[in-house]
């Protein structure tokens, strides 16, 4: 299939037909790339994930057509448009048309608006759900009652990032672990705060990220929405073990999400997952050549340990 | 016009300038270009190491402090050892011949612009010999990470980064002085703003935004250092500071700062695709104008850098607004370029094989661009490998191509002589493929979760981390034909004519290499606008006259 555009400035038919085919393909090509752009993405374990997905999915689709378009007149100038041999000649001289220019400065300005209009509904929604909203002031009745638990009934869940590692605090089980359980579909406040250094908390399941900032203590809600094992990652640069401060992420039915904080409250409180703190350990030992670090935290004292070398759904 | 003023009857001067306190930017521009591609290996080389990291899950290449120093001075020598100072050299040997100025507005100033290259330089490389190791927090250098001092010495890696990077910021800020004044007020008679190359109009538009942004940086880079030696607490939280803050004054300068890379590729994708397109630049006054509105935008996106650090609601929305509206002054060039190349003659040189495949390239980035600007998006995949595929295919498959087409179309004009087709194109290919491998593999491990900056990584991402590795080796290799084809060329190449390309401009009525005051007194004075291709009518008075005297001395030349 070739398009065949016009050569001169009136269009036959047979190049419009042409052209309207290769159009139409293109936005075939389109929506198909929309439809595997899901494909890329973890399993969607959120509330989040299908709204940040579909949104993905809509801006590959029209990505691809405005990447395929430009490609088209590349690849038709290239294979049409050629020099011949040794004609050394200038072109038509055509230096312009304003209504072409009024044309693609118009059309980007309405589709980057309607994306950006598109996004926007998207963050409020996600805002009501939990997750965008983080940083607020804090009202008086909070002062009161420390959670905003009267918006949402939230299990509270205190995260402490390190470096290098996490530890997750059950206020309400009286509960440390540092593996990170939740209830599924189920709201749950996280309060966020870090002990050195920035890092931030990120669990692509749930296509959800935050920073973690030393100093302020940050409110953040998300609902999960499948049961399943997943990664947490530290997503803002700690320092050496950066790469090596991740910990799991249980979502469990309610029913298992009790019995595992009363049974964890039993445990007495041992060390938790540290990478950081084995290899350093190590490092005495190792030959290898290394730079100064600073010396990780000692692992947390928590009930449970947890594991972070299961396998896991993303 | 007489044949005195050509240098054909000068005697040659000595390769040996090239190593003294120059005031001639033809000389300066070389220097910066050379000097610049020295630490385009270093930082190659670097890149080549994380590569070689990144080809297995485990950290096992090199020690995690080692990778982290590493990473980050790849980043650090990238941006502020090569793609800066090589686009500074672009300006020195361009802006001059292009507009018909003997030499820049302040040469000593300019000079010294440059010599602080090389001494911000070592002192970046000398980083890696203290006690230590160099720094290790990313070309971000964000706080509290960044002023932790492990060993508590007065002199650290990180001390010798900033003091770099503040010194490369005052470099900068010279540099951008000279720029802009000598483009203002220094252009040869009958060149008023709309008989000015595109290219003017991007390092004019690039420079400003060094000046209104540089501040910002080096006095946060100041104030970072006066936390990291002198104890204060502007941005660590045990002492009363704010960490965010820093990322304000970072990135308020750091966003411009990819525009002041962009902007001039713009301009060279501009001065190109006219040249072997065989036609005028579509919409000219469009594309030159479009660098403004670039620059006025530019400097109210730096946010989108932050939308997970905790800024509120309204900003995230405000700054995804902004952000988005860049993508029309920037869509308007693409579409001109499009209009250049359609029912044009094309030829596949090689600077025209490096234009198509950065503009291919930069059409892809901004696709991924527009992704990264939606807030809910970047939410998932900002810190992650998507981030540093888009960032790689701007300033790599869309700058840094651009560069090389800059480079291989204006050899002849400053060397005298003319660089090898054969290799030109082989190291076309081998970049571009290159480039690919190596980039795209990067958004899909993004999407699926993989931060960036980590020395290990869960096996899930190996298959895409492999093929990246293979394609950065790839990329390593393509620099071999390139150096082979400058030194060869440079050295015994075939004399270059005053214009090969016949191309159209100031530069190209001067003789190859120009003589060291370019028109001398008697500048040009220029009657109609540039890119005339295919209308016949001069660029400027006695165009035929100049023309004439310049084949005359090259038949003299040649038969010497």
């Amino acid at each position: 299939m070739t398009p065949s555009q016009a050569q001169g400035p009136r269009f036959s038919p047979l190049s419009v037909v042409a052209l309207a085919a290769w159009v139409a393909l293109l936005v075939v090509l389109s929506v198909w790339m929309g439809q595997q752009a899901y494909r890329w993405l973890p399993v969607q374990a959120s509330t989040a994930a299908p709204l940040v997905d579909g949104l993905f999915s809509f801006e590959t689709a029209v990505g691809t057509f405005v990447f395929g378009g430009v490609v088209s007149v590349m690849a038709w100038v290239l294979l049409m448009h050629r020099a011949d041999k040794y004609d050394e000649s200038d072109a038509e001289p055509i230096e312009g048309n304003t209504r072409l220019e009024v044309i693609w400065t118009a059309i980007p300005l309405v589709l980057v608006m309607a994306i950006a209009v598109y996004a926007m509904r998207v963050n409020t929604t996600l805002g009501m759900l939990g997750p965008m909203e983080h940083i607020h002031l804090r009202s008086p009745v909070e002062d009161a009652g420390g959670y905003p638990g009267d918006r949402l009934p939230a299990e509270q869940v205190e995260v402490i990032a390190r470096q290098w590692s996490w530890e997750f605090r059950y206020p309400g089980a009286d509960v440390a672990a540092t593996e990170l359980h939740l209830a599924v579909n189920q709201p749950v406040t996280f309060r966020l705060v870090s002990d050195d250094v920035l890092h931030g908390i990120y669990i692509p399941a749930f296509r959800v990220k935050q920073d973690v900032i030393p100093g302020r203590a940050i409110d953040f809600n998300l609902t999960p929405t499948r049961e399943g094992r997943y990664r947490l990652r530290d997503s803002q640069f700690s320092g050496t073990w950066f790469a090596a401060n991740q910990a799991d992420v249980v979502v469990e039915s309610a029913a298992d999400h009790q019995a595992w904080l009363q049974a964890a409250a039993r445990q007495p409180l041992q060390s938790g997952i540290s990478d950081a703190s084995r290899e350093f350990a190590q490092r005495g030992q190792s030959t290898k050549a290394g730079w100064a670090t600073v010396p990780p935290a000692p692992p947390p004292q928590v009930n449970v340990p947890g594991s972070n070398t299961l396998p896991h759904d993303g | 016009m007489t044949l005195a003023t050509f240098p054909a009857s000068e005697p040659k001067p000595s390769w040996t300038r090239y190593f003294t306190f120059n005031t001639d930017a033809k000389v300066i521009g070389i220097q910066y270009i050379v000097l610049a591609f020295f630490f385009f290996l270093v930082g190659g080389l670097l890149a080549m190491i994380i590569r070689g990291e990144l080809i297995t899950p485990e950290a096992d290449l090199v020690d995690r402090t080692v990778y982290n120093g590493i990473y980050t001075m790849h980043g650090t020598v990238m941006l502020f050892l090569f793609v800066f100072p090589v686009l500074n050299g672009l300006n020195n040997l361009l802006i001059p011949t292009m507009i018909g100025a003997p030499d820049m507005a302040f040469p000593r100033l300019n000079a010294v612009a440059f010599w602080l290259v090389p001494i911000f330089g070592v002192l970046l490389m000398s980083s890696f010999f203290v006690p230590g190791g160099p720094a290790y927090s990313g070309w971000w250098s964000y706080p509290p990470v960044s002023i932790q001092n492990p060993l508590g010495h007065l002199v650290s890696g990180q001390g010798l980064w900033l003091t770099a990077v503040a010194l490369s910021g005052v470099s900068s800020i010279m540099g951008a002085v000279n720029f802009v004044t000598t483009i203002i007020r220094m252009r040869a008679p009958g060149m008023g703003w709309f008989r000015m190359p595109v290219f003017c109009w991007t390092a004019l538009a690039a420079q400003s935004l060094q000046l209104i942004g540089l501040p910002s940086l080096t006095g946060g880079a100041i104030m970072l250092l006066m936390d990291l030696v002198a104890g204060t607490s502007f941005y660590d939280p045990a002492g009363g500071g704010d960490p965010v803050l820093y990322q304000h004054f970072f990135w308020f300068y750091s966003h411009p700062a990819v525009y002041v890379i962009i902007l001039p590729v713009f301009g060279i994708f501009s001065e190109l695709f006219p040249v072997y397109s065989r036609k005028p630049l579509f919409g000219y006054v469009y594309v030159a104008v479009a660098s403004f509105i670039i620059v006025g935008l530019g400097l109210v996106v730096w946010v989108h850098h932050m939308f997970p650090s905790g800024v509120p609601e309204w900003m995230r929305n405000l700054f995804m607004f902004t952000t988005m509206l860049i993508a029309v002054p920037t869509g308007v060039k693409v579409f001109a370029w499009l209009g250049t190349l359609w029912r044009g003659k094309i030829r596949l040189t090689t600077p025209m094989l490096f234009c198509l495949g950065g503009l291919f390239n930069f059409v892809f980035a901004g696709v991924t661009g527009i992704m990264l600007a939606t807030v809910p998006i970047d939410i998932h995949v900002s810190n992650t490998y998507f981030v540093v595929g888009h960032f790689h295919y701007v300033i790599y498959g869309a700058a840094v191509l651009g560069i090389f087409a800059a480079i291989y179309h204006w050899f002849p004009k400053f060397t005298g002589r003319m660089p090898y087709e054969g290799l030109g194109k082989v190291h076309f290919l081998l970049t571009f493929v290159g480039a690919n491998l190596n980039f795209l593999p990067m958004h899909p491990l993004g999407l699926m979760g993989m931060p960036r900056r980590v020395s290990s990584y869960d096996p899930e991402f190996t298959f895409w981390n492999v093929i990246a590795s293979l394609g950065a080796f790839l990329l390593g290799v393509s620099v071999i034909p390139f150096l082979l084809n400058m030194v060869s060329s440079w050295v015994r190449g075939p004399r270059a004519t005053h214009n090969p390309w016949n191309a159209i401009g100031l530069e190209w009525l001067l003789p190859s290499p120009p003589a060291e005051d370019n028109f001398g007194e008697h500048v040009p004075v220029v009657l109609s606008r540039p890119y005339g291709y295919g209308s016949g009518e001069p660029l400027v008075e006695h165009q035929a006259e100049i023309e004439a005297a310049l084949i005359q001395a090259e038949q003299l030349e040649s038969a010497r």
